[in-house]
């Protein structure tokens, strides 16, 4: 024990010593969680919106009025003809052409139907997708609304038109608002990445720089040696946490309705989790750029599928299956449980028996790869 | 002399591969003795060293170190030695008060000793106004006495030397000699490696080993006379020419 506090007053130092390391730790996390929080959004707004008006009637222009209430939709221009329009979209200028052809007001009235032509730029398809979705909102209250009308007009009855109208609930984020959906997730990024990244580079450092050697001639012990080295990145990863949690809470007033001792409680076994693979992956290092490129290996693959910038349910089931396999998944979604939805113990079990059995898995694995003798 | 063996290699071989870095070597090393082991670069000199002081494994043959057998109580083997290596191996970014803390808090001393130890170390290398600063500050040849008293903070012994004085100018490699003859004569056995052959002179007995095997062993004078030279020096290249 005593030969442990030997090795963490030692690494403490060594890290408080090192000015280029401490902004790194402490300053970068912080400014990501603040800049990615805000940035990282798939709320669309703004989309580059123009029209085609061959008809130029009431309907038409209230049709038109419409995208210009909507705050998604920014109108940039309005064409004569459909090439303009075409050439206008291939210089990337706008994002949706909506066409609406001569007759439009007439037909509407004599048919009771008429078409719309929308052209969407969908070299983002997600985007693309999303712009459909509110184009199709917008031209279906306008649809509903104008068949009131004109039922009204032509059969001069007081006939309530029979209208579904589904009105969404969204639960535990009920503005959706994405700040709320994003901010304990970067946080669990961040997180992550710098105890991996601390943690895989320490040992690996020693070895560069020869001091290694030096402690495989003491009598230390193994358990010694790596308790008394990761144990000062387990505090740095949740000295993160606590700060990440108070922007959080301050800047962007992401609410806390689960027990903040359960958050500690997992981040804790996960960090260890993290901080064993941190290790597994300077043990097999010779040197530091080495264990850096295969910690953002893993760190990519983790991050892209976590479920944090793509739902895990949409992707194809042999993905969905390798997911199982990312700590960062079951960390994101323990979070968000108990930070939005007020998640106990009892709810987040099966995540918390996974990451502690991975976290003995890959300790024991990592303690079995150091040698003290080769 | 004292002829207990403190040191008994038998056999030892260490094999990559299909390259034999050591190849059955075997000899003794009696206690409180000054062991000059020479060789030339690629000999296989840390190769066998490491073996003796529990980090590398012997693909076979056995050695014995202070008592304890290197291949199975590795451990207990450490904690009779003491070693620098050629490589300067402490915390650039500690002091070296800090250094001589956390290496003696490894060897399990207490606080206690480590505050008398570090003072008395201080206090003989003279490094009072410089206790604070960062080690990686120093010269080398500070560096290189500094990093021989800190291997014998825990009182081994018996010290592994891996060429010491690489390096250092001719009036440290003075100074850090004397520090070796003061502690053999403690009664502390000494295992030195070095390139440089007035060293080998300073020895009570020299190794030569030439590609993997141990071609001569005998007291510095005993070998001059033996192939009939007048130096050291004559005596490796006689027998690195022999190989050649």
């Amino acid at each position: 024990m005593k030969t442990i506090l030997f090795i963490i007053h030692k690494e403490f130092k060594q890290i408080f010593r090192n000015k280029g390391m401490l902004p790194i730790i402490f300053v970068l996390p912080l400014i990501q969680l603040l800049i990615l929080s805000n940035a990282a959004s798939f709320e669309i707004q703004n989309i580059k919106f123009s029209y085609i008006d061959h008809d130029h009637s009431a309907a038409s222009r209230e049709l038109i009025s419409k995208f210009q209430a909507s705050k998604s939709f920014k109108i940039i221009n309005q064409f004569n003809t459909k090439e303009e329009a075409n050439l206008e979209m291939q210089k990337g200028n706008v994002d949706i052409i909506l066409e609406i052809p001569t007759q439009f007001e007439r037909n509407l009235i004599k048919d009771k139907t008429t078409t719309l032509s929308v052209s969407i730029n969908a070299i983002d398809g997600a985007s693309a997708g999303v712009e459909n979705v509110y184009i199709s909102q917008i031209i279906g209250t306008y649809n509903q609304k104008i068949q009131s009308q004109l039922l009204q007009y032509k059969d001069n009855s007081f006939v309530t038109p029979q209208n579904i109208i589904t009105i969404p609930s969204f639960w535990y984020n009920n503005t959706l608002n994405y700040k709320t959906y994003m901010v304990p997730g970067i946080l669990v990024l961040l997180v992550t990445m710098i105890t991996l990244f601390l943690s895989s580079m320490n040992i690996v450092r020693e070895k560069e720089i020869g001091t290694l050697e030096q402690i495989n001639v003491t009598p230390i012990q193994k358990h010694q040696f790596i308790i008394g080295k990761l144990f000062p990145f387990w505090i740095l990863g949740l000295v993160i946490l606590t700060v990440g949690l108070i922007i959080a809470k301050l800047v962007f007033n992401v609410p806390m309705l689960g027990n903040l001792g359960l958050i500690y409680g997992f981040t804790a076994v996960y960090l260890l989790l993290i901080l064993g693979m941190g290790l597994f992956i300077s043990n097999h290092s010779d040197t530091q750029q080495q264990a850096m490129f295969i910690s953002w290996f893993f760190m990519v693959i983790f991050i892209l599928m976590s479920g944090l910038f793509t739902p895990i349910e949409s992707m194809p089931q042999w993905a969905q299956n390798i997911t199982l396999f990312n700590p960062i998944r079951y960390f994101v979604e323990i979070v968000r449980m108990v930070m939005l939805k007020g998640a106990t113990f009892s709810d987040i079990t099966t995540q918390f028996f996974i990451i502690t059995t991975y976290a003995v898995v890959l300790n024991t694995l990592a303690v079995l790869s150091y040698k003290k003798v080769n | 002399m004292n002829q207990e063996k403190i040191i008994t290699v038998n056999k030892l071989t260490k094999e990559f591969g299909s390259f034999t870095a050591v190849n059955n070597i075997s000899f003794d090393v009696y206690k409180g003795e000054i062991f000059g082991f020479l060789g030339a670069n690629g000999a296989g000199k840390t190769t066998a060293m490491k073996m003796l002081i529990g980090i590398s494994k012997p693909t076979s043959g056995n050695a014995v170190v202070a008592g304890f057998d290197v291949k199975t109580q590795a451990e207990m083997v450490k904690k009779s030695i003491g070693y620098m290596s050629q490589k300067f191996s402490m915390y650039d970014d500690l002091t070296i008060k800090e250094n001589i803390t956390f290496f003696g808090g490894i060897y399990g001393l207490s606080r206690a000793q480590i505050k008398e130890k570090t003072a008395q170390l201080i206090q003989d290398l003279n490094l009072e106004d410089v206790a604070d600063k960062l080690v990686g500050a120093l010269p080398l040849g500070w560096k290189q006495k500094l990093s021989f008293s800190v291997a014998l903070l825990h009182e081994p012994k018996i010290v592994f030397l891996d060429e010491p004085t690489g390096g250092v100018d001719p009036i440290t490699r003075r100074q850090f000699w004397e520090m070796i003859y003061a502690e053999a004569h403690k009664g502390t056995t000494l295992f030195v490696t070095t390139h440089y052959m007035d060293e080998a002179e300073y020895c009570d007995r020299v190794s030569i080993m030439v590609e993997g095997k141990i071609e001569a062993l005998d007291s510095p004078k005993n070998l001059k006379q033996k192939y009939n030279v007048n130096s050291m020096n004559d005596v490796f290249l006689k027998l690195a020419r022999n190989i050649e």
